[in-house]
């Protein structure tokens, strides 16, 4: 392995966790159409938080895939053939979640607006929701063949370690959402919040436990690398601790948000560090996709370093400009219609 | 084993219907962002309201347009790994970097600027806030660089060499790949023609809503004056269209000489050398049996292919289909023997073409007569209600436009995938069932129906309410902007 290949394995769990960290939120805020605002004040305010930044931070996983495909070519051609009916949910999910932002905004009758708002709020659970089973399914022995090519069957990928994944991943969003909300919105809907929090902090410590102990069941990690393993869970049981004593004893706003986005990216790093050095777990060991075997030519990593080295840190200045510029909370009852 | 249609027929399809439901969007959108960026720069600079107005009334129709060619572009990202693995297996070192690059580098910007643009009206100096959608402008216009440089190397592969131990090609030189020359004639062909998909739609648009407006309606200069920086727009579009089209055309003579035969409905190789007028006709209408690959009816006009394709009245061959399909099978037959033939569908090819060059042609001469009957002194263009319908009609032109080029750069590629080195056939993905792409290609399609519907319906309804709306709301509450009434302590 060279070092621009696990620079780069490395690069694709850094787009993912960044991905999730940021569009976490955004799927956290999509849900509370449904499951937090109580009117149409609600909703605008819920559109208003994330309005201007969704879309980029959205970016964040095209780039991830885009980023596989170009530093690791066999990866990509597997996963995204492999997975194939639920990447085409994630992807008709995001199709319907944007265009349901813009198509909101423009509707005759407040019955219509619900409708899109509806479809907001069951996309943005749909996508967290099969990302987590993706990637928990990446981890846990697909059957691949000689060619690398993944046939997975219903039951290979819908076991229940992939759907506490997708749980867990939606789970976390919601809550990291909440989070978002109680830092950027004022009212009742943020009272509400805290109040779902209460109850979802307890849920979510539960799912971890049963997503370690599944863990131990469905992958090697316990095997191969268990002190990671374990420092990486006791992490991220620690920071959901940590975040849930914040957010109600403290009542503070802040350090639970970064934390709850800190735990879905602690979760790509855990996965990604009991991949290491593969890609995609086979059934049969002998067909695993690693990061020698799918990695692209030492010229197109060189020229892809290159280019992120130079691009990425100017886009994280102006992403967080961004960020700083709309940084003022909305608040929920003066929100014009 | 016997199947109707085949996992390659459906990934094909699929891939035909997304790209172009998505290429209605793309040039929209990025020539909306000029269009937009034009009107407010005139505000800025002129300071009069009604350029404000007129980019917040058009950025209204640029966001929509902007948000489903986002949504669609998602599934391009998606599809080469889903459809077509074996594909992105093997040009993934080359063609995944430029897709990566693309979002790197432009569609980062994009997205972040856009979400600036569009809340930050009045919170910014109209001098900083111009610039937003410059930047949104510009960057959508790369992104579509970045895009084309990827379809150019499928088009015309350079830079690259293969690894047989790999089994793949790898890319040995990028520089090559974003100097490929039809990189350079594709790229400002596509980039004119979002100019005159948004020049033509802003117009059309205007010349529907002129009809429904009583006369002496206060937003009748509005309208007029959104007619004319539009179709300034457009025109610079067509005509550009029209020169960077020839040079494409000229060009495919020797990079891809079957697509250039069948776009001209050559069959049988001319020789002008051997033809009593020394030049080669032209044919206006052609009609070739798809299955002798014949031409069975079609009328000529002397000279004209000698001008468009030896740019001279006389002289220049063109190779048949005929020929060409006899020097490939001797040319590729050893290596990909499993190919049948290296004929593409010449009728399609053939009517596509003209639709773009008689298109380019009829939009430059409505254009022009549509800014004189507007010019300021004059009041013809709303006393000809015939004119504005045919105005208003030809704000669909475009997308037909735009459809037939690219279904002639990508038909034309058949048998290839990436042109001379890898077949379509090769390309698909084998562990991908009947069941999911028949399942994905019909709900696919439904949704674009859906989409599309949506969009024309509230795109009508954006130009029923028209800027008096923005007028009025502005004038209630300021502005479109939540932020401002919002915003704790920004009463003051």
């Amino acid at each position: 392995m060279t070092t621009l290949e696990l620079v780069w394995f490395i690069l694709i769990g850094v787009l993912w966790a960044g991905f999730l960290f940021l569009e976490g939120f955004d799927f956290g805020i999509g849900m509370q159409f449904a499951f937090n605002a109580r009117d149409d004040k609600d909703r605008e305010a819920l559109y208003q938080a994330i309005g201007p930044n969704w879309d980029a931070n959205e970016v964040w996983l095209i780039t991830a895939g885009g980023a596989t495909f170009a530093a690791f070519p066999g990866w990509y051609a597997s996963l995204f053939s492999g997975f194939y009916l639920m990447l085409f949910i994630v992807l008709l999910s995001l199709i319907y979640r944007g265009v349901s932002f813009e198509f909101r905004e423009h509707m005759p009758t407040i019955q219509a607006t619900h409708l899109w708002e509806r479809l907001i709020a069951l996309t943005s659970f749909l996508v967290p929701f099969f990302l987590g089973m993706i990637l928990t399914a990446t981890v846990s022995g697909m059957p691949i063949d000689a060619h690398g090519d993944l046939s997975a069957r219903f039951f290979d990928y819908v076991t229940p370690m992939t759907l506490v994944g997708g749980v867990a991943v939606a789970l976390m969003s919601y809550v990291h959402g909440l989070n978002y909300t109680r830092l950027r919105i004022e009212g009742k809907i943020q009272q509400r919040a805290l109040t779902q929090l209460r109850y979802l902090y307890p849920v979510l410590l539960a799912g971890e436990v049963i997503f370690a102990v599944l863990l131990f069941f469905y992958t090697d990690f316990y095997q191969t690398k268990a002190m990671w393993t374990i420092i990486i869970l006791a992490f991220i049981v620690l920071i959901t601790v940590s975040g849930w004593y914040i957010a109600l004893k403290k009542q503070h706003e802040i350090i639970p948000f970064i934390l709850s986005g800190l735990s879905l990216a602690s979760v790509v790093t855990l996965l990604f560090v009991g991949l290491f050095p593969r890609v995609i777990v086979a059934n049969n060991p002998i067909h695993n996709l690693t990061i020698v075997s799918t990695a692209s030519s030492a010229y197109t990593l060189k020229l892809m370093t290159i280019v992120v080295l130079t691009a990425l840190p100017i886009t994280l200045v102006y992403q967080i400009w961004s960020f700083w510029v709309f940084r003022k909370r909305i608040i929920s009852h003066k929100v014009v219609e | 084993m016997v199947t109707l249609v085949g996992i390659v027929e459906l990934a094909r399809f699929q891939f035909a219907m997304t790209t172009i439901f998505h290429f209605f969007f793309v040039p929209m959108s990025i020539g909306l962002g000029l269009v937009v960026s034009v009107m407010e720069t005139m505000y800025v600079f002129k300071k009069d309201k009604i350029y404000k107005d007129m980019a917040q009334f058009w950025g209204k129709i640029f966001l929509l347009s902007f948000a489903v060619g986002v949504a669609t572009g998602l599934i391009q990202e998606f599809q080469f790994g889903m459809n077509w693995s074996r594909y992105s297996r093997y040009v993934g070192d080359i063609f995944g970097s430029l897709l990566a690059i693309e979002a790197l580098v432009a569609f980062f910007a994009e997205s972040t600027f856009i979400g600036l643009w569009s809340f930050t009206w009045d919170r910014f100096k109209p001098g900083l806030h111009v610039l937003l959608i410059w930047i949104v402008t510009i960057a959508s216009g790369l992104s579509s660089l970045w895009i084309l440089a990827a379809n150019s190397f499928m088009q015309n592969p350079i830079g690259y060499a293969i690894d047989n131990h790999q089994g793949r090609a790898e890319l040995t030189s990028f520089g090559a790949l974003i100097t490929n020359k039809q990189l350079w004639v594709q790229f400002p062909h596509v980039i004119v023609g979002t100019f005159v998909t948004a020049g033509f739609l802003v117009a059309g648009m205007s010349a529907f809503k002129l009809l429904k407006l009583k006369k002496n309606d206060i937003q009748i200069p509005f309208f007029r004056k959104s007619i004319n920086i539009a179709l300034v727009i457009g025109l610079i579009g067509v005509v550009g269209a029209l020169i960077t089209g020839d040079r494409h055309a000229f060009d495919l003579q020797s990079m891809q000489p079957m697509k250039y035969a069948a776009m001209e409905g050559v069959d049988e190789t001319i020789t002008s050398s051997e033809r009593k007028d020394k030049a080669q006709p032209w044919s206006l209408i052609s009609v070739t049996n798809p299955d002798t690959h014949k031409v069975i009816a079609k009328i000529e006009i002397p000279y004209v292919l000698s001008i468009l394709g030896n740019h001279s009245l006389t002289g220049g061959n063109t190779t048949g289909t005929n020929e060409l399909e006899k020097e490939f099978q001797k040319k590729y037959g050893k290596t990909h023997s499993d190919i049948k033939n290296y004929y593409v569908p010449e009728n399609t090819l053939f009517y596509a073409f003209r639709v773009m060059a008689v298109g380019g042609g009829g939009l430059m001469m409505l254009g022009v007569v549509a800014l004189w009957m507007n010019r300021k002194k004059s009041k013809l263009i709303l006393t000809q209600r015939w004119f504005l319908w045919i105005l208003g009609i030809t704000t669909f032109i475009p997308f037909v436009i735009n459809t037939a080029g690219w279904l002639v750069t990508e038909l034309g590629r058949y048998p290839w995938v990436v042109y001379g080195l890898m077949p379509i056939s090769d390309a698909v993905s084998p562990n991908v069932s009947v069941a999911s792409l028949l399942i994905s290609n019909i709900i696919y399609f439904l949704t674009f129906a859906a989409i599309g519907g949506i969009m024309i319906w509230l795109s009508r309804r954006v130009l029923h309410s028209g800027p008096s709306a923005e007028q009025e709301a502005d004038d209630a509450v300021e502005s479109r902007d939540p932020y401002e009434h919002l915003i704790e302590g920004s009463e003051a």
